[in-house]
């Protein structure tokens, strides 16, 4: 029986990948096709065809094929720190900048939300009076902070992190109080039978009962902390893969855009999957 | 005296806002005493406010009149010197057998090196019949295991009462005989002052001294204690052999049929006393009340005397 279901898993997955692998070579294969040349559009001067280049004398698309890309990924791979000056810098020069970014306004949200929201969902009052605050705060774009964090720190590189704090504090902060507002009553009438104090009590009972419910929260903000730090880094400039995105496209250059959107796609699934698993680590069965 | 007090609670009430607006009386002005070492089952049905009494008793509530003392202490709030059983056993999932019951001994002993925590869980994880599952998660145990974590979790911090809200109505049949036979063992081996919750008749036949019958809510009230005439040494597969037996279990079934419903209406003109709830020891065929309030005092005969036991 236990055989034959991890088979049948085993031809599930394998379907799958097989299926996954189809699609990417359909998409490549349309996205070749429809960026391809159509061959000489009217007859003309080698040296002037040249010179017009092979959108004009080709037919050929803007934008670049699967191939092109692939070269332009390729040529980062094998050299992604190089730094030839402000506007000239290794996509892991950029990407190591805007991870960090990303990390300190992260971690900085982390060491916020998790204290508040433990008193959030600890004390009703403090639930009730500060409700109304996160209620106005919490839909607000975290970009529509950027000119007044401009404004008072004067920093553009600390302002991007303080856009990250921002948009990374909601999600902990009200996972954690739900979390911790909802641990179960009977876990803590043990608590309390055991005459354990509130400092312990927070640890061995509240922590572990609502870490599966932080955790989740600190998946959303990670998330939501990356999407936001390409927008912010297009408006600061400076250095980061949005800033990188951004020159490219002042460069004109869709190959590198196309190469900086799937290099953002994977780290963004690099730090989902690295939460997902700390996630799974506290979880418990019942 | 004092001895025959162990536990005692004076007149204890419970009232919550109605929805109506006004106050619901749960039950009210509720008198009793425990010896030290005695096994208490309070019998009664759903909603008469049996779980509210053991919560008042265990300090995780508190009552709205009255005052429970224990060992010449007014009870307030919980206190490691109780130690109660959960109906759901309440085991905290993410820690293991061990770390279960290890989480009670260095809450009681906190001053104690981790081996010696170690030390006292395993003797208690011994005890309940679970050595070589110390490493097992609740979610990995049956439910009578868990139970058994349960027991000894509460028995670990070796507490003056021991507590029990219906331990085993989520267990199935054989599972729960076992664990009846292995807590009473437990308890008259250590001498355990125990107070019950049940509503499983021959359960309170087999474990409990004495058995306290709770009449149906609102306004609840103790209305007999049954005097449990079943030897201390006690086997399941004989107790119902005892001449007695089936006597106890009808009187006990009566009440819970009828009686428990009309007693207000029986007590009444027969100046019931909430005080000295009566003590009965039933007999075949006819219970026979062994000590009537109005009959106490020296006039009654040396075995009355004995049976009123428990009061003050």
């Amino acid at each position: 029986m236990r055989g034959e279901g991890l088979r049948m898993t085993r031809s599930l997955t394998f379907r799958a990948t097989l299926l996954s692998i189809a699609i990417f070579a359909l998409f490549v294969t349309v996205w070749q096709l429809a960026t391809m040349g159509s061959g000489p559009t009217v007859p003309m001067d080698p040296e002037y065809a040249k010179l017009v280049g092979a959108t004009a004398s080709q037919g050929k698309s803007a934008m670049p094929g699967p191939l092109d890309v692939w070269l332009k990924v390729w040529e980062h791979l094998k050299n992604p720190f190089y730094d030839r000056g402000t506007n000239d810098k290794g996509l892991g020069i950029q990407l190591a900048w805007s991870i960090a970014r990303v990390m300190a306004g992260y971690l900085l949200a982390v060491a916020v939300a998790i204290p508040t929201g433990f008193l959030i969902g600890m004390s009703p009052l403090m639930s009730r009076a500060l409700d109304p605050f996160i209620q106005v705060l919490k839909p607000i774009s975290p970009l529509a902070w950027m000119p007044l964090a401009l404004y008072t720190i004067k920093d553009s590189g600390l302002s991007s992190i303080f856009v990250i704090f921002i948009c990374s504090l909601w999600p902990m902060l009200i996972n954690t109080a739900f979390g911790v507002a909802a641990v179960r009553k009977e876990w803590l009438n043990v608590a309390r039978t055991l005459e354990v104090g509130t400092f312990r009590r927070a640890f061995t009972i509240i922590l572990p009962a609502a870490a599966p419910t932080i955790l989740t929260g600190m998946r959303i903000s990670i998330g939501i902390a990356w999407l936001v730090i390409v927008a912010a880094e297009m408006l600061v400039g400076g250095t980061g893969i949005g800033y990188f995105v951004w020159n490219e496209w002042n460069n004109l250059s869709i190959t590198n855009v196309i190469t900086a959107i799937l290099v953002i796609g994977i780290v963004g699934m690099i730090l989902d999957q690295l939460l997902a698993r700390a996630t799974r680590l506290v979880t418990f069965p019942e | 005296m004092s001895e025959d007090k162990f536990i005692s609670i004076e007149g204890i009430s419970k009232r919550f806002p109605a929805a109506a607006g006004g106050l619901t009386t749960v039950f009210e002005d509720l008198w009793l005493s425990m010896r030290r070492g005695d096994f208490t089952c309070i019998i009664g049905h759903s909603g008469c406010g049996k779980t509210t009494v053991l919560n008042i008793l265990a300090g995780l509530d508190a009552s709205s009149e009255g005052t429970v003392i224990v060992d010449n202490q007014a009870i307030e709030g919980p206190s490691l010197d109780r130690a109660v059983i959960f109906q759901s056993h309440a085991l905290l999932p993410w820690r293991s057998v061990m770390g279960n019951v290890a989480y009670a001994v260095s809450s009681k002993w906190r001053r104690w090196t981790k081996s010696e925590v170690e030390r006292q869980s395993q003797k208690f994880i011994d005890l309940v019949g679970l050595t070589g599952a110390e490493d097992k998660r609740p979610a990995e145990l049956s439910g009578g295991m868990k139970q058994r974590v349960g027991i000894a979790r509460a028995l670990s911090i070796e507490p003056k009462i021991l507590l029990m809200d219906e331990p085993f109505s989520a267990l199935d049949a054989l599972t729960r005989g076992t664990l009846q036979d292995e807590v009473r063992r437990i308890c008259v081996e250590t001498g355990q002052t125990v107070f019950m919750i049940t509503h499983d008749v021959d359960e309170a036949i087999y474990l409990a001294d004495r058995i306290v019958l709770m009449t149906n809510g609102p306004g609840a009230v103790f209305a007999e204690i049954v005097d449990n005439p079943l030897p201390k040494e006690r086997k399941r597969t004989d107790v119902h052999k005892h001449p007695l037996y089936y006597g106890v279990r009808n009187h006990i079934i009566d009440f819970l049929v009828s009686r428990s419903k009309a007693f207000a209406a029986e007590i009444e003109g027969r100046g019931y006393d909430r005080r000295r709830v009566p003590v009965v020891r039933p007999g075949a065929p006819e219970p026979v009340i062994a000590a009537d309030t109005s009959m106490s005092g020296p006039s009654l005969s040396d075995l009355k005397q004995e049976l009123i036991r428990g009061r003050a």
